[in-house]
């Protein structure tokens, strides 16, 4: 292991070590709002899967999140709490069910139609549950009693808490696996360079379907947490909106790095906070979306490596031109 | 880098709650109403609306001061819960007001029931917020979807309409409103024919309009509201239907939208519990307040906030400023008299009001009243149990 | 449906066609020749719905004159506002990722979109048909066609075939065109490709601007107005092929035609149809029906 990659370990340790703390310290909304984040870092990790580690980009993630999210309210019985040991892996099985469905049409095509191919399939999905009384239309449905797992009872916030922090990791640890096994150096030479791993007789197509399909599975994960915290779900859960807002966070915390996804929700999350906050910004807060746009513009002008490369950037600075040409190799090298 | 983000994040929190602990005798007031997108504009008309009654009470409604603590709910359904819990959780408030979007009002609706914090609903009229979701520290003070609409479809079969059209957006709020229309226009022996539909929110009327075109229908009704509302108008005007097949609506067909319609909806009439010209001493007075406090002209939805922090007044002057006391403050709402702008008006058992729908009619750049299409309507209130 | 009534309904997907060509067809212009996908397009068409909006007054009261001198104005004000976008932001995302570019673009929505409520408010407003087109021809027995739709179908052709004029038949297009295959090669025949892209990209925002502007009179003008053509935008380019304005205008169409279809034959699919065309023809064909050229 080299230093730099010790640095990171230690750094991700100490995030989720931050994380273990917090609920101690903080107020019971803060217990909300990083159950929130966690959640939404969830997601996150889910698309990073396929842009960081595959070179998909994927506009209709939102999809898989809201399918996890819905299939956790449909299959919950009405009076009882529901079993997490059975509603958690059937959101799951739905949202990977959809992702596998989509990802079997939608490999066939590349780059830019790949992006739009994806939103057209998250809209059709958006618009069956917006249009069809299946999930309560427009206003959406309700869980009224939160599910429980033996003696933990989902409806508790630090019960919640928990149970969503355990499954972050669970799903950190998986995908740095993942990324490490040959299914992983598989995924990241598809990305490299899809051509060559085709011309060498690589059959690249299962693979890329695998990893769309885990990717949905995880979303959907993330879904069933969301659909477990608001006990609500509605189609805004599945727009292009959200698919949008998550690609934002993975592009702002860095692409390529399971924790830029980490960040970059905490980060986007954060953001929002910060500029609707009207301690700091008065009546102006209520134009919020001005500020979050600059600083989304800001970050692409000043952070082309998300913030993930930041501490990479300031480096150069300290070590001059010649490393900062290294490091543009080396980058120019992973993009290749 | 990570671990001053979560320190950041830790402190923003942790700060927030400390700025926003409580201050003794004061009661905090949540606004949660679009303050971006579509619908801003009705935000703040209703949160100038509320802020009118609290100024118009020397900044204190049952004894106690008021204080106000304001989010945008971007009307966007997936962020209410978080929304309406941050207001509730971070910010303490002891009532929360909102909003216009139904979606959203029903996921507030849903926090209301489980944390037990007052809602008053200053505009949405999603019937379900009375309806199954209904609670004894939910109110609203504006009107169910059902209500226009059903008033609307009693006028029509009165004025000797048999065969109506009906179409709007595919979303709860207008199947909602068309659901009450078709009620009483069939009760009373007309008969809708056919429900168009149109995506939301895609304002692409030109297809349909020929439908209705097509089945010649003795009257259409309609329910949109905001741009929607607008192209409908002069499309429907455009089209030539206006000539021959009256379009009557719910009132936000053409409330807020006069300006952008301009001729187009010279005539056309709807029902609302609201109308620009009521000339009673008690709208005048408001009118006058309003225009004064805000240079701008209030509308319905400046009124239904109005009345919101009335209804607010009412419960706490019951309970002295006690906003614990949850069953005095209903029981107190339950019997009060609210001495609105629209018209005084009385709640329902499952808190929404009970008044009068006015027939009207658009003339210049008003909606004239014509008459009452019905009085004292309350909804039916499907599905509440309380 | 009897016959008049479907020939009707045919008249009304054509026209939403055209309308939809309209705004899409600069998105195909900067999306196809510069590369960079740009979600801001959408603002641009809002931009120009609240120009023919709020200019109006400013220009009757300055140089005199209504609608159609508005639309000179705007359009002044367009290709001089997509000029200062260009030198100021996306002249930077020709070399960075697709991802980066929708990044930014995201962030340009946001910004637009409020200062759009700090200058104009949050009302819905209309705008006034011109007097010259304001009147109606009669079509069946109770409907009338507005004179402004057959206008803006007019205008809609116009732009396609002077589109087509320009890309194949001057030099400027031919320049265009290689430009869009071979950035280097054509720099090195010392032609400045940047003044070259800044002029494409300052077309493309005047054409979604005025797309806004001629459709404001029968659209109104209100708050995220650009937000609901975008993603259709997207669908059009896409179905197209991108960069192509022959694939654009067939894949408005076509659009037109089952957007307008579908709600009168499958009200329940209606808002579902257009992408399941859109996943269809990409499974058909993955690079949409005309591939840029």
């Amino acid at each position: 292991m080299t230093n730099n990659d010790t640095s990171k370990s230690v750094f991700v340790a100490a995030i989720f070590a931050a994380l273990a703390i917090y609920p101690f310290t903080g107020s019971e909304f803060g217990t909300d709002l990083v159950t929130t984040t966690m959640v939404f870092a969830i997601f996150a990790l889910s698309l990073e899967l396929l842009v960081g580690g595959t070179g998909l980009v994927c506009f209709g993630q939102a999809a898989f999140f809201g399918i996890g999210a819905y299939s956790a309210v449909l299959l919950s019985p009405q009076y009882d709490p529901g079993s997490v040991a059975i509603l958690l892996p059937a959101a799951v099985l739905t949202a990977a069910l959809y992702a596998l469905f989509v990802g079997a049409l939608s490999l066939r095509t590349k780059g830019v139609y790949f992006i739009m191919v994806t939103l057209a399939f998250a809209q059709m999905a958006y618009f069956v549950v917006h249009d069809t009384s299946l999930g309560g239309g427009t206003d959406g449905i309700y869980m009224t009693v939160k599910p429980t797992l033996g003696a933990i009872d989902l409806g508790d916030t630090q019960a919640l808490y928990w149970v969503t922090y355990v499954l972050l990791i669970a799903v950190f640890v998986f995908l740095a696996v993942l990324s490490r096994s040959r299914f992983g150096r598989a995924l990241a030479g598809i990305r490299v360079n899809e051509q060559r791993m085709r011309a060498t007789g690589f059959s690249t197509y299962p693979y890329k379907l695998a990893a769309f399909t885990i990717s949905g599975a995880i979303a959907g994960l993330g879904g069933f947490l969301f659909a477990v915290k608001d006990g609500a779900v509605n189609p805004e859960l599945m727009s292009w909106h959200l698919s949008g807002s998550v690609l934002v966070m993975i592009i702002l915390g860095g692409i390529g790095h399971l924790r830029g996804a980490l960040i970059g929700a905490f980060a986007f999350v954060l953001l929002e906070e910060l500029f609707k906050s009207e301690a700091i910004f008065g009546e102006f807060s209520k134009h919020w979306h001005l500020g979050l746009g600059m600083t989304i513009i800001a970050s692409v002008a000043l952070l082309p490596r998300g913030l993930v490369g930041l501490p990479g950037q300031w480096g150069q600075h300290l070590l001059g031109r010649a490393t900062r040409r290294a490091e543009d190799m080396e980058v120019q090298n992973a993009k290749a | 880098m990570k671990k001053t983000y979560i320190g950041m994040f830790a402190a923003t929190a942790l700060a927030s709650t400390v700025t926003f602990a409580q201050a003794p005798g004061k009661v905090k007031v949540g606004l949660m109403l679009p303050a971006t997108g579509t619908y801003a504009a009705l935000g703040t008309a209703i949160e100038n609306g509320f802020r009118l009654y609290v100024d118009e009470q020397g900044g204190k409604l049952g004894g106690r001061e008021i204080e106000f603590v304001k989010l945008d709910d971007e009307s966007d359904p997936s962020k209410a819960t978080d929304n309406a819990k941050k207001l509730i959780k971070r910010d303490n408030v002891d009532v929360l007001v909102g909003t216009v979007h139904s979606g959203v009002a029903m996921a507030m609706a849903k926090v209301a029931k489980d944390t037990g914090t007052l809602l008053i609903v200053p505009n949405a009229g999603a019937d379900a917020v009375t309806g199954p979701m209904c609670a004894q520290n939910i109110f609203r003070s504006s009107f169910s979807n059902w209500q226009p609409g059903f008033a609307m479809g009693e006028a029509a079969a009165k004025k000797g309409y048999k065969k109506a059209v009906t179409i709007t957006w595919k979303y709860a709020a207008g199947q909602e409103s068309i659901n009450g229309f078709k009620e009483a226009f069939e009760k009373n022996g007309g008969k809708v024919t056919d429900d168009l539909q149109v995506p939301f929110p895609n304002v692409e009327f030109q297809a349909l309009l020929t439908q209705i075109a097509a089945s010649k229908p003795d009257v259409v009704y309609t329910f949109f509201a905001g741009g929607g509302a607008v192209k409908f108008v002069k499309d429907y005007a455009s089209s030539g239907l206006k000539a021959t097949i009256p379009l009557v609506g719910a009132g936000f067909l053409t409330d807020g939208t006069l300006d952008a319609q301009g001729a187009d909806a010279e005539g056309i009439q709807t029902t609302l519990h609201y109308a620009d010209s009521l000339g009673t001493p008690r709208d005048n007075a408001f009118r006058l307040a309003y225009a004064k406090a805000f240079k701008s002209q209030p509308d319905v939805y400046a009124v239904q906030g109005y009345d919101a922090a009335q209804m607010l007044g009412i419960g706490l002057t019951a309970v002295n400023g006690d906003v614990s006391k949850k069953a005095e403050f209903a029981a107190a709402l339950e019997k009060a008299k609210i001495d609105s702008p629209r018209g005084a008006f009385t709640l329902s058992k499952a808190h929404n009001p009970i008044q009068d729908i006015y027939l009207r009619q658009v003339s210049g750049k008003e909606n004239k009243v014509v008459g009452i299409a019905s009085k004292a309507l309350a909804d039916p209130a499907r599905g509440c149990r309380m | 449906m009897d016959f008049t009534i479907f020939l009707i309904q045919l008249l009304n997907s054509l026209q939403y066609g055209l309308l939809l060509f309209l705004v899409a067809s600069g998105l195909t212009l900067i999306f196809g020749i510069m590369g960079v996908i740009n979600l801001a397009h959408g603002s641009f068409y809002m931009i120009g719905g609240y120009m023919a909006f709020a200019l109006a007054p400013i220009v009757a009261a300055t140089f005199g004159g209504g609608f159609f001198s508005t639309l000179c104005v705007g359009l002044v004000l367009a290709v001089v506002l997509g000029y200062v976008l260009e030198w100021a932001f996306y002249s930077y995302l020709y070399e960075r990722e697709h991802l980066q570019q929708v990044l930014m673009t995201y962030g340009l929505i946001l910004v637009f979109e409020e200062l759009r409520s700090l200058l104009v408010g949050d009302d819905v407003h209309g705008v006034k048909v011109p007097d010259l087109l304001a009147g109606s021809l009669p079509l069946g027995e109770v409907m009338t066609y507005p004179v402004y739709r057959l206008f803006i179908s007019a205008v809609c052709v116009a732009l396609a075939l002077g589109m087509y004029f320009v890309f194949s038949r001057t030099r400027l297009g031919m320049m265009i065109r290689a430009g869009s295959t071979n950035r280097e090669m054509v720099q090195s025949l010392g032609i400045d490709i940047k003044f070259l892209y800044r002029v494409v990209f300052a077309a493309g925002v005047a054409i979604a601007v005025l797309a806004g502007m001629v459709a404001a009179p029968v659209s109104s003008v209100y708050p995220g107005m650009g937000n609901q053509v975008l993603i259709i935008c997207f669908v059009v380019v896409v179905i197209g092929g991108i960069g192509s304005i022959r694939g654009a205008l067939v894949a408005a169409l076509l659009i037109g035609l089952v957007d307008t279809f579908g709600k009168v034959l499958l009200p329940d699919a209606a808002g579902v149809l257009v992408y399941v065309l859109m996943a269809l023809i990409l499974l058909w064909k993955p690079d949409g029906l005309f591939k840029a050229g």
